[in-house]
């Protein structure tokens, strides 16, 4: 009896998370659908979307009108950069706040998650004129800077989480063995901590690559990564959806298909602790 | 022999790094339509003839706008070229913030602009933009639709008219909506047709001192009109519709009529996206017998901010993109149908345009908008469908929602008037009009 109820209580959970997660995915599974079709069937009842001829002609379109490379590369260099700079000042904060607390350690840590409450347009004016003294609108370097402070806090609290649960005795143990603190970061805690850092890596990356607030308002032609790309498809004025879709399926797809391999470590990392 | 040989090649020589050092590459911001991207197309035909290169950032409308905001009033100088509005343009000018261009060659023919265009683009008699295209807005009709209904539309018809043809043509078994008009919220969307209609109806957005007038018969007359119309012979959820939601249904045969932009002209009559391709007619956008039409007034137009370091070569681009040779150029390659409208009157006077179905009345809605003198009692501002102040954007914004919550059904038309009067008033008393 206790065997039906729990094969029953599986099967009820198996169909609620595909449930769940089809309609999560709906929306880009329909992005998909409609970049394979012309304009004129782009816009018709779901039906009738479904029913009508497939074709590539959108993605010719945009691959012959935009540079997509470039885009792409400029998305890779901003969020890869932005992610391991981050990770290089976070190990070190996060280190420090989880095995060797000071009084304010919560204050500081509750400080740096409040800056992600301000609006990012609240200090646009301040941030763009920064940019044009320093000589960084539109390159990628700057975004690599940007991105990285939009990240780290982010990136220090889950640092900062994983490192609380590998057991300080460990640390101390190298430090009798003779290691210094170079030698401590190195060699003993980041080992342990591979599962916590490669998921904060992987999360930061995806955060980075969707940005889109400060990656279309500090670029024009020459950084402008794949938000932009994007973004020069949409139209109040004019039906493009289908080549919309097709150039949203173009920028999503590398994340996508990073995601799909990365999923298990992924989940580990978020749903799991350093030493578990 | 030799000296002049060396002489011969030293001239060339001395020519060629000439050239070289004075082509450039411009940065454009421009929006995405088809008439941009189709110029985004051409663009060696400019650089074969300058030597000038150019490299495009097209972004949608409102991202554009706060884009080239941002840039311009800190002259960040990321761009040499925005793609701006009638909006912007006498804005920007009167700041400064633009280079004026009073000075383009006399091959250009500045003369040729259309007067409603280049006064709209002006400030003090100084043109700051040059018009790529122009739109007004007229009604696009369904021609068997209107004669099943047993019904003529007139040339210049009026709303009682329109009303009536819309609540004859609607057929809901059947998925045909009378008459299909924005209600999305935004000063570009629905607040831009409701404006425009308010005109016609005798209302306006602000007496002589700047008070707001929603508290007035004409604006009270308009919304309920509105509402009552659509109701009656609009499509569901016509609250959230804008542009491109209006063409789509109209393409798939489900309006009898629309009111919006001339440009959608050529969308509804291309068979390649539309089905009811041949049986489109056009019509002057309807008036209430008080002098005024529901037509506005708009341009995209080319403008070279003040920050930038290449002004000569972006004049050069502005001459080339809004020239006749431009419009022939496009002619030659893509018909007359995709030329960019509404910017010169050469093009209107030229037979092989004229034989384009939705020209006549294209040029005669744009004739008929006066962003001087749009309203039927005087007001203070120049605009049609908005009113040329920095703080208008705003506060138009949050009146289109208030009138989208009317459409939505969740409120009455008296509380989005009294809602409307309020937060307009109190902008307008925070920015010193009052």
């Amino acid at each position: 009896m206790a065997r039906a109820v729990t094969n029953r209580r599986k099967t009820i959970n198996t169909i609620a998370a595909w449930t769940i997660g089809l309609l999560i995915f709906f929306p880009i599974l329909w992005i998909i659908v409609l970049s394979f079709k012309s304009e004129g069937d782009a816009i018709k009842t779901p039906l009738q979307v479904l029913g009508s001829a497939w074709t590539l002609e959108s993605y010719f379109v945009v691959q012959e009108r935009s540079d997509y490379f470039k885009h792409f590369f400029n998305s890779v260099t901003i969020a890869v950069g932005s992610t391991l700079l981050g990770i290089l000042i976070a190990v070190p904060a996060a280190w420090s706040m989880a095995f060797v607390p000071s009084k304010r350690t919560r204050d500081i840590l509750m400080w740096m998650l409040s800056t992600k409450m301000l609006p990012a347009v609240g200090v646009l004016y301040p941030i763009y004129l920064l940019f044009i003294r320093l000589g960084l609108l539109d390159t990628t370097f700057g975004l690599v800077i940007v991105l990285m402070l939009i990240n780290l806090p982010i990136i220090v609290w889950m640092l900062y989480t994983y490192f609380r649960e590998i057991p300080g005795e460990i640390l101390e143990a190298a430090r009798m063995d003779g290691a210094n603190l170079r030698a401590e970061l190195l060699y003993v805690l980041t080992p342990m901590a591979v599962p916590g850092i490669a998921s904060t890596i992987l999360l930061n990356v995806i955060l980075a690559w969707n940005e889109a607030f400060w990656t279309l308002n500090l670029t024009a032609a020459k950084a402008a990564p794949l938000t932009a790309f994007i973004a020069s498809y949409s139209s109040p004025e004019g039906l493009f959806y289908a080549k919309l879709s097709a150039a949203s399926v173009m920028a999503i797809a590398p994340i996508l298909i990073m995601g799909w391999f990365s999923q298990k470590q992924l989940v580990r990392g978020l749903t799991f602790g350093a030493v578990k | 022999m030799h000296i002049r040989n060396a002489l011969r090649a030293a001239t060339a020589v001395t020519l060629l790094i000439g050239a070289a050092a004075s082509a450039e590459t411009i940065t454009i911001a421009t929006v995405n339509n088809g008439d941009m991207i189709r110029m985004q197309g051409y663009t060696d035909d400019f650089t074969a003839k300058t030597g000038h290169e150019v490299e495009w950032v097209t972004l949608e409308e409102n991202v554009l706008r706060q884009r080239v905001t941002t840039d311009i009033t800190t002259k960040g100088g990321a761009f040499d070229i925005m793609t701006i509005g009638m909006y912007e343009t006498p804005i920007w000018g009167a700041n400064g913030w633009l280079v004026p261009l009073n000075d383009l060659s006399a091959e250009y023919d500045a003369a040729d602009i259309l007067p409603a265009m280049a006064g709209g683009l002006s400030h003090d008699g100084t043109l700051y933009a040059a018009p790529f295209y122009g739109e007004s807005s007229m009604i696009m009709y369904r021609t068997d639709l209107m004669e099943k209904a047993g019904l003529e539309m007139p040339d210049a018809p009026t709303w009682t008219f329109i009303r009536e043809a819309a609540a004859a043509m609607t057929d809901r078994d059947n998925d045909i909506n009378g008459i299909c008009l924005r209600g999305k919220a935004g000063w570009g969307e629905g607040g831009a047709l409701i404006t425009a209609m308010s005109n016609s109806f005798g209302a306006r957005w602000f007496d002589m001192d700047w008070n707001a007038q929603f508290d007035t018969q004409p604006w009270k007359d308009t919304l309920e009109f509105f509402v009552g119309m659509m109701n009656e012979s609009g499509p569901a959820g016509y609250a959230t519709n804008g542009f491109n939601e209006n063409l789509s249904l109209f393409q798939q045969g489900k309006c009898g009529m629309w009111i919006d932009a001339t440009v959608a002209a050529s969308f509804v009559t291309n068979p390649e996206d539309s089905t009811v391709a041949d049986k489109v007619g056009f019509a002057l956008a309807p008036d209430n017998g008080l002098g005024k039409r529901a037509n506005w007034l708009w341009a995209w137009a080319l403008a070279i901010p003040a920050g930038t370091q290449k002004a000569e070569a972006a004049k050069a681009f502005i001459e080339w993109a809004t020239s006749k040779e431009y419009i022939e150029l496009v002619a030659a390659n893509e018909g007359w149908a995709n030329v960019p409208p509404g910017a010169r009157i050469s093009l209107y006077e030229n037979p092989n345009y004229q034989a384009v179905p939705f020209a006549k009345m294209t040029l005669q809605s744009i004739l008929s908008a006066d962003p001087n003198n749009s309203t039927v009692e005087p007001s203070p501002y120049v605009g049609v469908q908005f009113a040329a102040i920095p703080e208008f954007a705003g506060i138009a914004t949050d009146v289109s929602q208030e009138f989208s919550a009317v459409y939505a059904g969740q409120q009455t038309v008296d509380e989005a008037l009294a809602k409307a009067q309020a937060l307009t008033n109190d902008a307008m008393e925070a920015a010193g009009y009052r």
